[in-house]
């Protein structure tokens, strides 16, 4: 491995990336409108409408007659550890626990959920010491909010894919592969430099999202900001890695597309980007679970909206690395000029 | 002159075709060598295996007397018939990118002269004409300083003036010292720039040695025509000539001889053709066939 030669094909990887205006303005331009699309879309919920969690059954005539109150949506609830995180979200305004003795979780900064309460407590109200109260505290969190680490990281899931995996097809079907190949670079040289002008490009495309997007809408950024990083850069070595292997030795750029679009949809869906697959069908769960997309959009989102640190999503950094070796030995070997 | 690079009984089979069958040469260190054929005659195979970008099936090849090894890369340079340099980059950068690659390198604004690049030096690459990027892919075949130097085609495509340009710079080359193997359809090219020939066909060799030496093998000097018309009388034809529609023709290796004769006989030579037969008859007669044919 020669540095020199390295550098020197990142350097000329890199200016073709910047010198593109078109690809380059729609890199950064594409997550920035699709977050402040969904910030619009969503920004006016139904707000006259309580909504109230319930988990369990009503137990007796009184608290089936709670549950028949108008203008109150009643949302049933399957895990309580989610249902309480969307208290200290403000997305439900309250949850009722009707499994044992009944109580609720209330969030104390919440208007909604103060009018809440007095209609639960009325509702339940004999006997008055009944009901026992939980509090939790947490700013309100807009659907953008939650989905925001999602769309960052689907910005790295395409361009770590694209950036590398379309690219070298392209540049064998074009002959550059074979040009380069007459000289005394190596593949691994090469491989490496397209492996570090990519994460280079995606680690700064990504700083710009992020600072742009929250200079317009100011989402939560709980956690640590090196957690972050390295969950987004072992996101994109995991990714750029599976786009090296796609493109080790086709030629067609058509199938290379295709390929990396039937990869890259399922994880679009499945990974739990724009909603929790809480609930959906089992069989969607585990194969959410083997996609490094949903890692990356589980840890991204425990760091942003729960203050989560290094330590806490170590598993998810320690997965997406070990994908992104065993695919970067699988791609090395695999690789051809021509 | 010793040789610089041996090719011995090359054989490389590709599924239902064998495209090279047993090719055997050697080229000269200093010389110009031309490798010539139709289109699929298995020019391009036989050089790729020569660049080390394909291996041969069977065969050795020795350079300086010995089997290429890791420092082969370093001393070659090539240009190939079909190559695409990365977007978005200038002359410039093209050949400074080329030039990192290898341990030593030419000075490049010795090659930007050599290769009259000069003003050429922040165009992107895309933008450049035909002429211009052949120009700039030799430069990048020598940013290396090599020793050996292939060219695969260099001029197909260009205009007859870009390529007696293109020639006027492999002639620069060659006079450097360099080695050179080029393939090309051309007979005028091989005929300018080569040293020694080696006609292939279906992956043989057929015919090879110096392109003026091949044509006295296989030809006499000149043809001479004649319209019937001039001559005084159609029915006596001055010797060695015969009827060809409207002409009488003469195959020769004495112009004089015949000139003198036709005086004797009073024939009028304002419409007296001469011609040399050529790289391309010598092709159609070797192989049955026109060079250009595929």
């Amino acid at each position: 491995m020669n540095l020199e030669r390295i550098l020197a094909v990142v350097k000329a990887r890199n200016r073709e990336f910047y010198r593109d205006k078109a690809g380059l303005s729609w890199n950064i331009a594409m997550p920035v409108v699709m977050v402040l699309g969904f910030a619009f879309i969503f920004s006016n919920p139904d707000q006259d409408l309580y909504k109230i969690g319930v988990l369990g059954e009503p137990s007796n005539v009184q608290q089936a007659t709670l549950l028949e109150v108008r203008h109150v949506q009643f949302i049933r609830q399957d895990d309580p550890a989610a249902a309480i995180a969307k208290v200290r979200y403000h997305r439900i305004d309250l949850l009722l626990d009707l499994r044992a003795a009944p109580r609720y979780w209330v969030n104390a900064s919440s208007p909604n959920g103060y009018i809440a309460e007095r209609l639960v407590l009325q509702a339940l109200a004999d006997p008055p010491s009944g009901i026992e109260r939980q509090e939790v505290t947490g700013r309100a969190l807009r659907y953008v909010d939650w989905v925001l680490p999602g769309v960052l990281a689907i910005n790295v899931m395409f361009s770590s894919l694209w950036g590398v995996g379309w690219v070298i097809v392209r540049y064998r079907k074009n002959g550059v592969l074979r040009r380069l190949r007459a000289t005394p670079l190596t593949a691994s040289e090469f491989l490496t430099a397209q492996i570090l002008s990519r994460l280079l490009v995606v680690g700064i495309v990504n700083v710009l999202v992020f600072a742009g997007t929250h200079l317009l809408l100011g989402f939560p950024m709980r956690g640590s900001y090196l957690a972050l990083a390295l969950v987004f850069l072992a996101g994109a070595i995991a990714l750029v890695s599976l786009g090296l292997t796609v493109s080790a030795r086709i030629r067609s750029e058509e199938l290379a597309d295709g390929l990396l679009n039937l990869m890259s949809w399922p994880m679009m869906v499945l990974s739990g980007v724009w909603f929790s697959l809480e609930g959906t069908n089992v069989w969607a769960q585990r194969v959410a679970e083997l996609l490094p997309l949903s890692h990356m959009v589980d840890a991204a989102r425990r760091v942003m909206l729960d203050g989560a640190g290094v330590a806490d999503v170590a598993v998810e950094i320690g997965l997406l690395l070990g994908l992104g070796i065993v695919l970067l030995t699988l791609s090395a070997r695999a690789f051809r000029w021509q | 002159m010793s040789s610089l690079l041996q090719v011995e009984r090359l054989i490389k089979d590709y599924p239902g075709v064998r495209a090279v069958d047993g090719i055997s040469f050697s080229v000269a260190q200093g010389s110009c060598f031309g490798l010539l054929g139709p289109n699929g005659a298995g020019k391009t195979t036989t050089l790729e295996i020569l660049e080390g970008i394909t291996d041969a099936d069977q065969g050795t090849i020795l350079y300086r007397g010995a089997p290429r090894d890791a420092s082969y890369n370093q001393a070659i340079g090539i240009q190939f018939q079909h190559t695409a340099l990365q977007d978005f980059q200038t002359v410039l950068e093209a050949l400074q990118l080329f030039a990192s690659f290898y341990e030593k390198h030419r000075a490049l604004d010795e090659l930007i002269a050599l290769c009259n690049l000069g003003e050429l030096l922040k165009r992107d690459t895309r933008r450049l004409s035909g002429g211009q990027r052949q120009r700039l892919l030799l430069a990048i075949a020598l940013v290396n300083d090599p020793d050996l130097i292939f060219l695969d085609e260099p001029t197909t495509g260009l205009d007859p003036q870009s390529r007696r340009n293109f020639w006027q710079l492999v002639e620069g080359v060659r006079s450097a010292g360099k080695t050179i193997v080029l393939t090309t359809h051309y007979m005028e090219e091989a005929e300018v720039l080569c040293d020694e020939i080696a006609v292939i066909d279906r992956g043989r060799i057929i015919e090879h040695g110096h392109p003026e030496q091949l044509l006295h093998k296989h030809f006499p000097r000149a043809l001479v025509r004649i319209p019937l018309r001039a001559l005084p009388d159609r029915q006596t034809l001055p010797p060695d000539f015969e009827v060809r529609g409207e002409h009488a023709l003469a195959a020769t290796n004495d112009i004089d001889q015949i000139l003198a004769r036709l005086n004797r006989q009073s024939v009028a030579l304002d419409e007296l053709h001469i011609t040399t037969p050529t790289l391309d008859d010598l092709f159609l007669k070797l192989t049955g066939h026109g060079l250009r044919e595929s």
